[in-house]
């Protein structure tokens, strides 16, 4: 009898956790009883997200989310986020799931889980289809505008030629619109920006051209839900398998999802 | 409090030295191009045929009245929709002769139409052709009359370049800005540029107020 008592015990301590534990995984099953699923999606980010002519949120992650609702059977409820709330969204379970260009770092790390990259995010070098650009080196001799102080400034000061004439610029608006009307060849800028840029003066012919840094998005969950997270991962992968990331990148961002980290 | 490092700024020096010679350039060039159409528009309004002075009155009115950076922005990024790309030197250059244009007409103007009567009615009685009047007589000590306001303006131009930077033209400003931007020194930077303005700005005034006597206008007595 006396050595059944630790067995009891570890019985007792396991069956306590039970509960604790059905419930840091019960997101995934919920999800698919209650037939719904929030996500948070950002309003305010083209072409990632943002609120079009009908006031309807649309972009790239709201595309996402919509994937990832087909994929799962289930209903989708947007729920707008900004960059400074969305954790806290996820924290507090008023969003199952954060796909808002959400980029992934130890910090945040320590509070949320991520699934695997969905998405690329990016600065990169623009330019008209009719010019020759396949790297740092062919920008020798050319106009390029740049917002100043920016990561992609840093970047392309970095390994740009000598004879680039790099015009730095104030803020994304005047680099934008020196180069929307002409005054420089070839711009340097996130992809967001380009992405809005090139949607709005599709007559320019614009280009992606090449990276100068990459910094992917993932799909924030809860902290602990590693069932949603790998269901996700799934879909995901499978995603990337079909080709329907690099159509999605595609659509808003003007070049393909490419080879993004798990 | 915060620890400040000039030196972090100060090691920057080639760029300021750019910056300020840029500036200095700009400077130099939009008051020689400036001066002359402050000259010849003053000339328009006070003495033209009436459809020009009416017609330099609107163009003096539409500078003197709308913001210098917006009259910028028009030329470097407006303009080429109509075909015309300028480079941020040219654009700023442009920008810069018109606007102290319109300011110099007005000051020559008044220049012009405080002339003695009893000096032009001596000038035509001495057989002059009007050209000759104007060049020869008016025109100097009315440019005497008026110069300290010449080089004032001159001087407010120089520091309204400090906009320029903001289409990319390197001048002063725009080698502080982006000093700030890389080593986030902005008390610094901006410290040590706001002393190289003043520095050229007293420079300038100096120089003005010396050549000006010499070889604009000749020693004419002003009063």
């Amino acid at each position: 009898m006396k050595s059944r008592r630790p067995f009891l015990m570890a019985a007792l301590v396991a069956l306590s956790a039970l509960p604790m534990l059905a419930h840091a995984q019960a997101a995934l099953d919920e999800i698919m009883s209650k037939k719904v699923i929030n996500i948070a999606i950002p309003t305010d980010f083209p072409p990632y997200g943002y609120v079009g002519t009908d006031l309807k949120p649309q972009g790239l992650d709201i595309d996402m989310a919509n994937y990832i609702g087909t994929k799962l059977g289930v209903k989708v409820e947007l729920v707008p986020v900004t960059s400074a709330n969305r954790i806290a969204y996820l924290q507090t379970k008023k969003a199952d799931l954060v796909i808002s260009t959400l980029g992934k770092n130890p910090d945040r790390e320590k509070v949320i889980d991520f699934t695997a990259a969905y998405s690329p995010f990016f600065q990169a070098v623009f330019a008209s289809k009719g010019l020759p650009i396949k790297s740092a080196a062919d920008l020798a001799g050319k106009t390029v505008g740049v917002t100043r102080g920016a990561i992609e400034d840093l970047e392309l000061t970095k390994i740009a030629p000598p004879t680039a004439d790099i015009k730095r610029f104030e803020d994304n608006n005047a680099t934008v619109s020196a180069f929307v009307s002409g005054q420089v060849q070839v711009i340097a800028t996130g992809a967001s920006v380009a992405g809005n840029m090139m949607a709005r003066n599709p007559a320019l012919g614009t280009e992606y051209k090449f990276v100068l840094k990459d910094s992917p998005n993932f799909i924030g969950v809860a902290k602990g839900e590693d069932k949603l997270r790998l269901k996700v991962n799934e879909i995901i992968a499978q995603a990337k398998a079909s080709g329907d990331l690099d159509k999605m990148a595609t659509k808003w961002l003007g070049r393909p999802a490419g080879d993004l980290p798990n | 409090m915060v620890a400040l490092d000039f030196g972090a700024v100060l090691v920057q020096w080639p760029a300021l030295l750019r910056g300020a010679a840029f500036t200095l350039g700009l400077t130099a060039v939009s008051a020689v191009l400036g001066g002359i159409v402050g000259v010849a528009c003053g000339w328009a309004r006070a003495w033209g045929p009436p459809w020009l002075a009416r017609l330099v009155g609107v163009y003096v009115e539409l500078i003197r009245n709308t913001p210098f950076i917006v009259q910028l922005f028009f030329i470097f990024f407006g303009l080429p929709s109509l075909g015309v790309k300028l480079t941020p030197e040219l654009a700023s250059v442009i920008a810069m002769v018109v606007n102290l244009g319109a300011y110099a007409a007005e000051i020559v103007r008044a220049g012009i139409e405080n002339t003695p009567r009893g000096q032009l009615e001596a000038a035509r009685s001495l057989a002059m052709n009007e050209l000759q009047v104007f060049t020869r007589v008016v025109l100097p000590p009315a440019l005497g009359r008026v110069w300290p306001a010449m080089v004032s303006q001159i001087v407010i131009v120089m520091l309204g370049s400090a906009v320029c930077g903001q289409i990319a033209a390197q001048e002063l400003s725009y080698a502080a800005n982006l000093i700030a931007s890389r080593n986030f020194r902005g008390f610094e930077s901006y410290l040590i540029a706001t002393a190289i303005y003043l520095g050229l700005a007293i420079f300038i005034r100096q120089l003005l107020n010396w050549a000006g006597p010499r070889f604009i206008f000749g020693r004419v007595a002003t009063r």
